[in-house]
């Protein structure tokens, strides 16, 4: 059927509830209310209260908790409300849910999928916009999930259902409504740790993945360009296959992300690219981001995200070498 | 052998009544009709205003909003309670508290608007800005207060919490250092009975939220009747008075008659009956009730103070709403300096005229 992302999410979490007898959604209003998004609508009348269970407003006691369930058989989906408050549970996942089954050598194991809302251009109050993905990336440890379409978040949520790994689940808000595409009632999978070629070329590869996967769809169907568009899906474990493959094929490499430029999800592929493909290249790899600053307040958001001008001149840029 | 460890308890008041009525007993002599018609106005004016803003986020001019409707009597009460020298921290709703503090109104609106020149909070105002992660402003607050100690101003601290935010680690934490530093600060439990969707129960099965005090030590504990302005502001005063001898929790009942922000839609799990069984607890009907029989509040009286405030609110949203941007502010307001790199990026948006690609 015909789903737009908060649905297709609604249905990966139904299905396994229903397959899953250890597995619990957790957070703040998922119950009743259904979630400020409405992704755990109807889950609580549907699996029951001691199920979806509406927690108190403490986000590293609902990570932390979470953690503790995980590792006595459980499967705990914590929700965190937004993304700039899951860096209250920061500690729990990195100090934690990162390093359990590394310190144990995989006698303890934390399987659980932490869900949040990431990404702005929602014109939305401070600390609900935050792109984090680099931060749990980073130290090892956690799986670092983003989808960018109904499709994918409903297969890569039932996969990281499967998985005994613990598993940070960034959905952008923006993409919550955007748009719908077919979604199949019955459960599947996308698979983890592989990008996706939505698009393909020969003379520019595009990586990409979340909220600027639109945009840049845009872009290069508006200027009819002839580019290769790799959405990453999952930020950690990195793609690199796939990217590698692509920008040998192209000699083009631009990437772009929403996340602020300094440190993020770019410099990791582009410091790939130049150690694995730099002889493959034929102009200099070019990131387009989030200016390298906090995320502004939300009259300045449109000053601070990348638009479509800006990813159109970089296009013009690397295409002119 | 056995004996008592600890015992505590907590004492509610209330002094004005849902029905005009004073307790005389527990009336203090510093509050006369002027200070209740003063109270009055402030909570009138909050209201008209709470009501404005809501208005302007329906019509797209404004970004989501928290409404403070039926807390007025907490935050007036509190900040009248405030002397000149003592500091505020609030979290997201404490609007009417910024009223009291002299916050030019355009400020306000501006916030609402989006964009961080809001909070260029004039010192005079002595507040922090609006934080929005519950509780995450608590520990700053204990901060401060030691701050005040440390550099003997005689200033206290008032921090507003709500009734979820007493669930985070730092609500916790900053009260136990408070009472550990024995310092100036006093916390106000805002306990508008609902975290959104949850009503307090859900957040705890502690029976008041004032108890949390006493496990951190702090000998002043109170639970007050949130809706009654008069008992709000007698026990911050007081508490105030006495905050060079150590901290205070102050757990005010009152209720969030609204959304908790436009964003929210409350019919999905609030029964209309609760909200029903409040509305004659309002804060502001039993003021108005009280000075009316006094003679010193009808329509005409009300009609002619918001007649002349009405005026400043619309001059105020107008100024908000002329604010030009300047994005490259966000540059420049992040670092003491503009390091090199970001002076580039900067650069770079400015030549290439990356900010003129989208429109509003």
């Amino acid at each position: 059927m015909m789903s737009n992302m908060v649905t297709a999410l609604n249905s990966a979490l139904s299905s396994i509830l229903e397959n899953d007898r250890n597995a619990v959604v957790l957070g703040e209003d998922v119950g009743k209310d259904g979630g400020v998004f409405r992704v755990t609508d109807g889950l609580s009348e549907k699996f029951g209260e001691n199920r979806v269970i509406d927690t108190p407003l403490a986000e590293s006691g609902i990570i932390g908790t979470s953690i503790g369930m995980a590792i006595s058989g459980m499967r705990p989906i914590p929700e965190i409300q937004f993304a700039g408050f899951m860096f209250l549970g920061f500690s729990q996942l990195v100090n934690h849910a990162a390093r359990y089954r590394s310190r144990s050598r995989g006698s303890f194991k934390v399987p659980m999928i932490v869900r949040t809302p990431v990404s702005g251009g929602v014109r939305t109050l401070e600390h609900h916009s935050e792109s984090p993905e680099t931060y749990y990336s980073h130290m090892g440890g956690l799986i670092v999930v983003e989808p960018s379409g109904p499709y994918d978040a409903k297969g890569l949520m039932i996969k990281a259902s499967k998985l005994d790994d613990p598993v940070v689940f960034l959905e952008p808000t923006k993409l919550y409504r955007l748009f719908k595409e077919e979604v199949p009632e019955e459960p599947y999978e996308v698979e983890i740790g592989k990008a996706k070629t939505i698009r393909e070329g020969s003379e520019l590869s595009i990586i990409t993945y979340g909220t600027m996967v639109p945009v840049v769809k845009s872009v290069v169907e508006k200027r009819k360009i002839d580019a290769d568009i790799i959405d990453l899906r999952t930020i950690n474990p990195i793609d690199e296959n796939s990217i590698l493959e692509s920008v040998k094929k192209t000699g083009r490499a631009l990437i772009v992300h929403e996340a602020s430029l300094s440190f993020g999800v770019g410099a990791e592929v582009s410091a790939r690219i130049a150690e694995k493909a730099i002889f493959d290249l034929k102009a200099p790899i070019i990131r387009v981001a989030s200016h390298s600053l906090p995320y502004p307040f939300p009259g300045y958001e449109k000053y601070f995200i990348p638009n479509e001008l800006k990813v159109s001149k970089a296009i013009d840029r690397i295409m002119s070498v | 052998m056995k004996r008592e460890a600890f015992s505590g308890s907590v004492t509610y008041f209330q002094i004005m009544d849902e029905n005009g009525n004073v307790d005389k007993e527990l009336m203090p002599n510093y509050v006369d009709d002027n200070k209740i018609l003063e109270m009055l106005k402030y909570m009138v004016l909050a209201r008209e205003i709470d009501a404005k803003a809501l208005s302007l986020q329906r019509q797209g001019r404004a970004v989501t909003y928290a409404p403070l409707l039926g807390e007025e009597a907490t935050q007036v009460g509190a900040a009248m309670a405030l002397r000149n020298n003592d500091y505020f921290v609030p979290n997201f709703r404490q609007h009417a508290v910024y009223l009291v503090r002299g916050l030019p109104m355009e400020l306000y609106f501006l916030y609402w608007r989006g964009y961080e020149e809001a909070q260029k909070i004039p010192e005079n105002v002595k507040g922090l800005p609006v934080i929005v992660p519950v509780s995450t402003q608590m520990p700053h607050a204990a901060g401060i207060a030691f701050a005040q100690k440390y550099q003997k101003t005689g200033s206290a601290v008032v921090a507003f919490v709500g009734d979820g935010g007493t669930s985070e680690g730092d609500f916790y934490e900053a009260i136990n250092f408070a009472g550990a530093w024995n310092a100036p600060l006093i916390t106000i439990i805002e306990n508008n009975s609902w975290a959104i969707s949850e009503p307090t129960r859900m957040q705890t099965a502690a029976q008041t939220l004032a108890q949390k005090g006493i496990a951190a030590g702090i000998k002043r504990i109170i639970q007050v009747d949130g809706n009654d302005v008069i008992a709000v502001y007698k026990a911050v005063r007081e508490a105030i008075e006495a905050s060079d001898g150590g901290p205070a929790v102050i757990e005010a009942l009152t209720y969030r008659m609204g959304l908790h922000t436009t964003a929210d839609d409350p019919t999905k799990y609030r029964p209309d009956s609760e909200l029903e069984k409040w509305k004659p607890k309002d804060p502001i009907l039993r003021v108005k009730k009280y000075l009316s029989q006094k003679g010193l509040w009808n329509d005409d009286i009300e009609k002619a103070f918001l007649d002349e405030n009405m005026k400043k609110i619309d001059e105020a949203i107008d100024k908000a709403e002329r604010f030009v941007p300047d994005p490259k502010s966000m540059f420049e307001n992040v670092y003491s300096f503009v390091p090199d790199v970001l002076k580039k990026e900067m650069d770079e948006a400015v030549g290439e005229n990356f900010w003129q690609g989208d429109s509003e």
